[in-house]
């Protein structure tokens, strides 16, 4: 008898996202999805398609049109003992269930003094460059990122996507997956079919290099390998770090490049001041300081609302900005 | 009993489906009732040339409202002058009724900061995307005025779906506790993008809500201009007037039915049937009100075919108007975030400017 070959997959990272769900959906009952149109109409972006004929609609939920209501609800169920999935339909409008994300699902261990854990994943499209309306652009991660008992995710290729949702689900912990959704559509990548993981807190070399370290996540991941090819041709050698993870941050590969190169950039879209920018600045301070040539340079969007679309590309890095950025570092 | 007294189960209605009247014509002169029916043309027109320029890529993004023209135009035609109007993201030709040029509607929807900019005067709140939140502003709004002594309403729009916020409770419960003069006006077009008004609530109409709010809830035929126009009114004048006994705020479910998709970006077809579209359809407020003015004698071909041609020409000239506004300048989404700009944006904004002037817009611009 043949063994069991792994097959692979030719997805979108939207694509990842479904089949992540389906792959944990089929192996555990206790998984489920909830949210606002992820069931018949299989989210908006087709995120959730196909789930509510597979698993029927008591797993995969329409709920009322109430993002409090979704993780409220969502933290009594993990918290009883199932695995909820809620989705946000837009990072812009989680704020609604921001309290019950930061009030209750991130300190449920800590009150109960581990009595009730909260094994949810709040999953939410994020980030700029769709031609979106308002409040359908914003990034951010960092408001995650700063409460203690989150974890916050957010990956960059389809077949992290996939192995990171699943990590994501069978975490002890609440996991806040945000997914980068101008590059739903954008490319495609080859996926298991099989269940696998990518574990969370592990950030990905995405190209080696010596001059500096570039540290990013997310939709911006491409713009800056991007740049660094731009920037190869004159003679400058970037390491290009996905981080994957933006909490708990995977120090030991940010230190460890940093000391390679001596030289940091970190390339976010969310806002600069308050951004993670700082944080992995700070990092590199505290780890690294002896290492350090020039200042970290920060290229991020800018400190004010997301513009609509007339002007959103001007507000978000360009693989421009990301270059003239980088440079900055190495030539200090 | 006044208009607002109904069994809130109990729709009011003033024409049914074939124009013919079953309830009382309100007190409008035939040129208001002619100007109703050329707003909402107006409206229908608009809608399908703003899908039209979406998908030519003029256009970002577009929520239609073809079908929700009675309850837009009945509603906002009941306002006085002073009073103001708190939209959803829908209210596109409510809007037109209290002064907002098309053409402001266009450019935000193309992505323009500047078509949420209402001009002095015109007493319309900016858009509102994140659902219901507009609700808290409106009754707010309309609790700081009363507190000044001023005598105005203030209507605000959201639909079925956003009565799941807790915003909506919160924003009826402080109109009920501080006696706001507010007409809550909900949109009850069947759907929030794929969920059904049965999922929203467990309630058999969202106006009974009211009752809990301790104020009324009326529940119209939203595709009856005039019986929306008529209970409108009758809550802008309780909530400026209220008699002895009577709570300012009101609670009006309109019940209608979008013909068209959520935005531009969705496709209905996966979650309802062409049957159900086209039993609404049969409900369509246009040809309703024509027939009226018809049958009345205040409407003839000639006139009809007046206004056809004067809102094409309207629209027209709209588009014409939006599409020559230059793309604004990226400095401009500097503008406006505080009063005085502090100085690191003052570098921020420079280093833009600073990296335009190097590498030239093609280095920003992506497609
Ligand atoms: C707080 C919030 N959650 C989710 C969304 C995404 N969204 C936009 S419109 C919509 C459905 C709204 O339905 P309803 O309130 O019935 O209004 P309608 O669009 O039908 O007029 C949803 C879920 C949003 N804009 N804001
Ligand atoms: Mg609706």
């Amino acid at each position: 008898m043949a063994t069991q070959q792994t097959t692979t997959q030719n997805l979108t990272l939207v694509q990842a996202v479904r089949d992540g769900l389906y792959t944990e959906m089929s192996r555990d009952s206790d998984v489920l999805v909830l949210g606002e149109d992820v069931g018949k109409n299989g989210g908006v972006f087709r995120a959730t398609e196909g789930l509510y004929d597979e698993f029927g609609p008591d797993r995969v939920i329409d709920t009322p049109l109430a993002e409090s209501g979704i993780v409220g609800t969502a933290i009594g169920m993990a918290a009883y003992g199932l695995k909820p999935v809620p989705e946000i339909q837009f990072m812009g409008f989680i704020y609604p269930a921001f309290d019950q994300i930061v009030s209750h699902a991130a300190r449920l261990r800590t009150r109960s003094r581990g009595r009730f854990t909260c094994p949810l994943v709040v999953r939410a499209p994020y980030g700029g460059g769709i031609r979106a309306p308002e409040h359908h652009s914003e990034s951010k991660e960092a408001f995650f990122a700063h409460e203690p008992g989150l974890k916050v995710v957010i990956p960059s290729t389809p077949h992290d996507t996939k192995g990171l949702l699943i990590s994501a689900i069978r975490d002890p912990d609440p996991v806040v997956f945000l997914e980068p959704k101008l590059i739903y559509r954008a490319f495609r990548g080859d996926v298991p079919e099989d269940d696998y993981t990518v574990p969370i807190g592990e950030a990905a070399v995405r190209r080696e290099g010596t001059d500096i370290s570039v540290f990013t996540w997310g939709a911006m991941t491409r713009p800056t390998l991007e740049a660094a090819e731009n920037l190869a041709e004159a003679g400058v050698d970037c390491e290009v770090v996905d981080l994957r993870t933006m909490s708990p941050l995977d120090r030991e590969t940010i230190v460890e490049s940093f000391k390679k190169t001596g030289r940091a950039a970190v390339v976010h879209e969310a806002p600069k001041t308050g951004g993670l920018g700082g944080e992995i600045a700070s990092i590199i301070q505290e780890e690294a300081l002896l290492y350090q040539e020039a200042p970290v340079e920060r290229i991020a969007g800018f400190d004010t609302p997301f513009p609509l679309y007339a002007l959103e590309d001007y507000y978000l890095p360009s693989v421009a900005r990301v270059e003239e950025g980088i440079r900055n570092a190495v030539e200090f | 009993m006044s208009t607002l007294q109904h069994d809130p189960r109990d729709q009011v209605r003033v024409l049914d489906e074939d124009g013919e009247v079953v309830g009382e014509i309100p007190d409008l002169s035939d040129g208001e009732l002619v100007e109703m029916y050329r707003q909402m043309r107006l409206a229908r027109h608009f809608d399908k040339r703003a899908v039209s320029l979406q998908r030519q890529g003029r256009m970002g993004t577009y929520p239609p409202l073809s079908g929700q023209e009675g309850a837009q135009i009945g509603s906002a035609y009941a306002l006085d002058e002073d009073d103001w109007l708190f939209p959803s993201y829908r209210e596109h030709g409510a809007g037109v009724v209290r002064g907002l040029p098309l053409k402001q509607t266009l450019l935000y929807w193309m992505g323009h900061e500047d078509g949420n900019k209402m001009d002095e005067g015109v007493n319309i709140f900016p858009v509102a995307v994140p659902i219901s939140t507009q609700i808290l502003h409106a009754t707010g709004a309309a609790w700081a005025s009363k507190l000044k002594g001023e005598n105005r309403a203030f209507i605000c729009y959201f639909g079925d779906g956003g009565t799941s916020e807790g915003d909506f409770h919160e924003g009826l419960n402080f109109a009920g506790v501080f006696d706001t003069p507010n007409v809550f006006f909900c949109n009850n077009n069947q759907w929030a993008i794929s969920v059904p008004r049965e999922r929203q609530t467990a309630s058999e109409t969202i106006a009974q809500k009211a009752i809990a709010y301790g104020f009324d809830g009326v529940q119209v035929d939203g595709m009856d201009p005039l019986a929306v126009y008529a209970v409108t009114r009758a809550a802008v004048e309780k909530a400026k007037n209220p008699e002895e006994g009577q709570r300012r705020p009101t609670l009006v479910e309109a019940v209608q039915y979008r013909f068209g998709a959520h935005t531009t970006a969705d496709d209905p077809t996966v979650y309802r049937d062409a049957e159900e579209v086209e039993r609404w359809k049969a409900k369509d407020p246009i040809p309703r009100l024509e027939k009226f003015l018809r049958n009345t004698g205040r409407l003839d071909d000639e006139a009809v075919d007046g206004i056809r041609q004067s809102v094409e020409d309207e629209v027209a000239e709209a588009i014409r108007e939006a599409e020559a506004v230059e793309r604004p300048e990226p400095s401009e989404m500097f503008e406006h975030v505080y009063e005085s700009l502090p100085e690191d944006l003052r570098e921020q904004r420079a280093s833009l400017e600073a990296l335009r002037e190097q590498y030239g817009d093609e280095a920003f611009l992506r497609e």
